[in-house]
């Protein structure tokens, strides 16, 4: 064969070899996202649950109001007002039965408090009760709640973090809530996303997490400057301070951030506490927006540790906007996921799942195994939880997204992909970002609700077993309203309506659940560590308060267990470092578990 | 006039004029092909190592091994002798770079259509479009859902963005490609007035992509690619002004990888229309002209 020969024969051959590169990526990228054409359309029955949303039924009709800040912000109101709606769970009137709370953001607007009557309704007693008006013009509006029993009476106490002054408010029998005031010693001022209760030093009494957003010098009504934006859309450090608040048992709380170690200023929107490093503390993981997220590390009670960077997770700045554990393998490793953007042809982040690895002995590592498991995709992603919501015995994962749905055919996002690659000196200031003139930004997305299949895929079933609103999500919680066994599932939408999704799981799935109660420890339990041994699983779960994005499971441990019809065994690490073990406990029951004294 | 051919960003060769001879023309010591590569391979490792870039060396490792692993299969089996790795390598390295995506095959298969190209697309002998171009804009059209585009700042620092320039101002100065860089910034702050005039857009949003590395690497990396350039300096610095015309008309049309695509279309149509006219001023002649390499 001649030289020229040769080239021709290589040259058709490279040729078709271009063309099938081409469509290979072509159809990677539509396998990638199951754009394939002929997936078959599973019913809902395949997958043993069915959700309908029942909150009208239920006498549920809050829509969530956004504030108005500063005029010189009315260009791009919709995206720095673009929280504020979420969701907390805990039976504060310990009648057993699940309640919820649920904030409003306008101006003026009321907060609400839903009891649940037991009989499938819920009632608003949020006035009645003294939480309900809370957004009063000078004190800010709120972004979020978590509930936590601070002062050990038995009754689940209400911290408030707002965009403006926190307020935290003293359960009193479930009957009413009375101001902590200010003697309590909480900031007077605090631009916060993020709250958390914790018992960092295992002192027996909950101590409390505040993460600061924008920075708490700005007071977003009254602006003396446009330079609040984050000077950086991957790498800012201007936002808002952190407060880790000891509580002194006596009603007030000292600040001790710094001394514990604690300096952050990235932009936190979401805090998660899990004892990651297997010490028996609450360690702390940060989901940042505009960077990279924080993982610091309980040093015994004595101070913090960011180790994000070595450990893996805090190497690639993202768009952190959750923080949620699940042991997704079922082999008592806790997974964290981290939600951030994705938007096809713009920017492509993919979220995060977090997953611990063998590494030297002292040393946490991380992986991320969010592409293998196929939970990377889901658009502008906000808050996510795992649960088993079919009773199958492996945590699902339900992801909310959406970030501001205005005019549908229209999109901003050319011109904040513009902004976002410019300098501190051009995207630090407001002033220089585009108008949004009532374009959409990641709006009207659909939302994920990936089923765990146990052998390391997860399916999106989301339309399938009737999940297809696409408002604007940004908090959801897990909670078994009816105490059937199912965890339903509530939505706070971001200017939008809230919603309850009542899941009927198929009979015959088992499933198992654990009420907590500590004596030596922290009442409310935050920290206990739980793990159901069954049919040679083990999945274990700790009691939190703050989980996924401005939002609060139930308390309850829930655990699905399939078609096993028995459990070997539940050990139980209570915050004290007191170890309980349960030998066969029935299934399918809710079990309330008192912390044992001693060891 | 023959033409000697060094290494050169964007995965393609620096054209070079027998004065500018490989011994000759040497800086600090170092063979110029290797200029570029070591440009680039210095700010990507600056920057991961700074503000950690990457989500991991393995997307960019594979990217170049890809690109050379490609490059050396593709160059043997054409035309029986291994290349030089230093244009495949500043492939990979910019599909590496340049993409963002959570999965590995795009990177493997950005680099694998860059190479590719150089060995198919060709017009009179030479390959017409810079082949991390080809290989990025195919990806970014192609794969919308799975990848996009570098599209952050690296850090907020001032100093490593003027060292960046001045660097790259330098390499570009030595290859003789100093006019095209400045020519398309020049073209790129002025069409940016244009912009923000019939927007309304504030005109530092407008400026800000030029403030990011994406625009450092697309400004001496992509757009002064000899060999998918024309051959006149004024013809040269012609097409610069002609891409970030194109690229003004899509950014008035929200497209976001605007200077991508832009330079996708006009660079080839600038090498056909250099061909054509070569071949209206060959006719009458019939007189044969030296080959290009």
């Amino acid at each position: 064969m001649t030289q020229s020969t040769r080239q021709r024969v290589a040259q058709a051959v490279w040729t078709a070899l271009l063309v099938a590169s081409l469509a290979a990526v072509w159809t990677l990228n539509r396998r990638t996202v199951g754009l394939t054409a002929g997936t078959p359309v599973a019913t809902a029955s395949r997958y043993g649950f069915q959700l309908r949303e029942v909150a009208k039924a239920s006498g549920i009709d809050f829509v969530h109001q956004a504030p108005t800040f500063d005029r010189q912000l009315e260009h791009i109101m919709p995206q720095v007002a673009s929280t504020g709606a979420s969701v907390a769970v805990a039976d504060f009137d310990r009648d057993g039965w699940q309640d919820f709370y649920v904030t409003n953001s306008g101006e003026g607007s009321r907060n609400r408090l839903y009891r649940n009557q037991g009989d499938g309704t819920f009632t608003d007693v949020a006035a009645e009760v003294g939480v309900a008006d809370v957004n009063r013009p000078g004190t800010g509006v709120s972004m979020g709640a978590v509930w936590g029993d601070y002062d050990n009476d038995g009754f689940e106490d209400l911290f408030l973090f707002k965009y403006g002054r926190p307020e935290l408010f003293r359960n009193e029998g479930g009957r009413r809530f009375v101001p902590a005031g200010e003697q309590a010693g909480l900031p007077a001022w605090v631009n916060a996303n993020a709250a958390t209760w914790l018992d960092f030093d295992r002192d027996g009494l909950l101590d409390l997490f505040l993460a600061g957003y924008w920075d708490e010098r700005i007071d977003l009504w009254r602006l003396t400057t446009t330079r609040i934006m984050p000077e950086s859309f991957e790498y800012a450090n201007n936002g808002g301070r952190k407060y880790l608040l000891r509580n002194r048992g006596d009603g007030t709380f000292a600040d001790v951030t710094t001394a514990m170690g604690i300096t952050s200023r990235r932009w936190t929107l979401a805090v998660g506490t899990a004892d990651l490093s297997g010490s028996g503390y609450p360690d702390l993981f940060l989901s940042n927006d505009y960077g990279v997220s924080e993982l610091f590390v309980n040093q015994a009670g004595r101070g913090f540790l960011d180790v994000a960077q070595d450990a893996g997770v805090g190497r690639t700045p993202k768009s952190g906007m959750n923080a949620s554990f699940g042991d997704v393998f079922n082999d008592g490793r806790l997974a964290i996921y981290k939600t951030n953007i994705s938007e096809p042809g713009v920017l492509v982040q993919g979220n995060d799942l977090w997953v611990p690895k063998a590494g030297p002995a002292g040393r946490m590592e991380f992986d991320n195994l969010a592409a293998s498991l196929g939970i990377d995709l889901g658009g502008w992603s906000w808050g996510a939880q795992f649960g088993d919501l079919n009773n199958d015995g492996n945590l699902d994962l339900y992801l909310l997204n959406g970030y501001v749905s205005a005019g549908e055919r229209s999109s901003y996002w050319y011109d904040f992909s513009v902004i976002a690659v410019g300098h501190s000196t051009i995207i630090g200031d407001a002033r220089n970002w585009p108008a949004m003139k009532g374009r959409s930004l990641s709006g009207y997305q659909r939302k994920r609700l990936w089923l765990n299949d146990g052998a390391g895929r997860f399916t999106d079933v989301a339309q399938v077993v009737g999940v297809s609103d696409s408002n604007d999500g940004r908090a959801v919680a897990f909670a078994d309203f009816g105490n059937r066994g199912a965890l339903d599932v509530v939505v706070a939408n971001q200017r939008g309506p809230l919603l309850l999704y009542r899941n009927d799981v198929q009979p015959g799935r088992h499933w198992i659940a654990f009420d907590l109660e500590g004596t030596v420890s922290n009442r409310s339990a935050i920290g206990a560590r739980i793990e159901v041994h069954w049919a040679g699983k083990v999945q274990a779960q700790e009691v939190a308060a703050a989980s996924g994005f401005s939002a609060q499971n139930s308390r309850r441990i829930h655990v699905g267990l399939g078609s096993a019809g028995q459990v070997d065994r539940v050990v139980v690490r209570w915050p004290s470092g007191t170890r309980q073990e349960i030998v066969g406990p029935a299934v399918d029951r809710v079990h309330a578990l008192k912390e044992p004294h001693g060891n | 006039m023959a033409t000697e051919h060094v290494s050169a960003p964007g995965g393609t060769d620096v054209a070079k004029t027998p004065r500018m001879t490989l011994a000759g023309r040497r800086l600090f010591g170092i063979d110029n092909r290797f200029l570029p590569p070591l440009l680039i391979t210095s700010i990507l490792l600056t920057a991961h190592l700074s503000f950690g870039i990457l989500e991991g060396w393995e997307k960019t490792g594979l990217a170049i091994a890809t690109a050379i692993g490609t490059e050396i299969v593709l160059g043997y089996l054409t035309y029986g002798r291994i290349p030089h790795p230093a244009s495949a390598y500043i492939s990979g390295i910019s599909c590496g770079i340049l993409l963002r995506s959570p999965f590995l095959w795009p990177y493997v298969l950005c680099a694998f259509i860059s190479i590719l190209t150089k060995y198919v697309l060709r017009i009179n002998g030479r390959h017409i479009w810079n082949p991390s171009n080809f290989g990025v804009s195919a990806v970014l059209f192609l794969a919308p859902q799975t990848a996009s585009l570098l599209s952050i700042q690296w850090g907020n620092v001032v100093a490593p963005m003027v060292v960046i320039w001045t660097l790259g101002s330098v390499i570009v100065w030595r290859a003789g490609r100093f006019h095209q860089s400045a020519t398309y910034v020049a073209s790129f702050l002025a069409f940016s007035w244009v912009r923000a005039a019939v927007t309304g857009t504030p005109w530092l949003a407008s400026v800000a992509p030029l403030t990011g590395p994406m625009y450092q690497l697309y400004v001496f990396f992509m757009i002064t690619d000899p060999k998918t350039s024309v051959r006149s300096k004024w013809g040269q610095a012609a097409t610069v002004f002609v891409v970030a015309l194109v690229e003004m008309v899509l950014r008035l049309n929200e497209v976001v990888y605007a200077p991508f695509y832009a330079l996708f279309f006009v660079g080839p149509a600038a090498l056909f229309l250099e061909a054509l006219l070569d071949a209206r001023r060959q006719a009458p002649s019939a007189a044969p002209r030296p080959a290009t390499a």
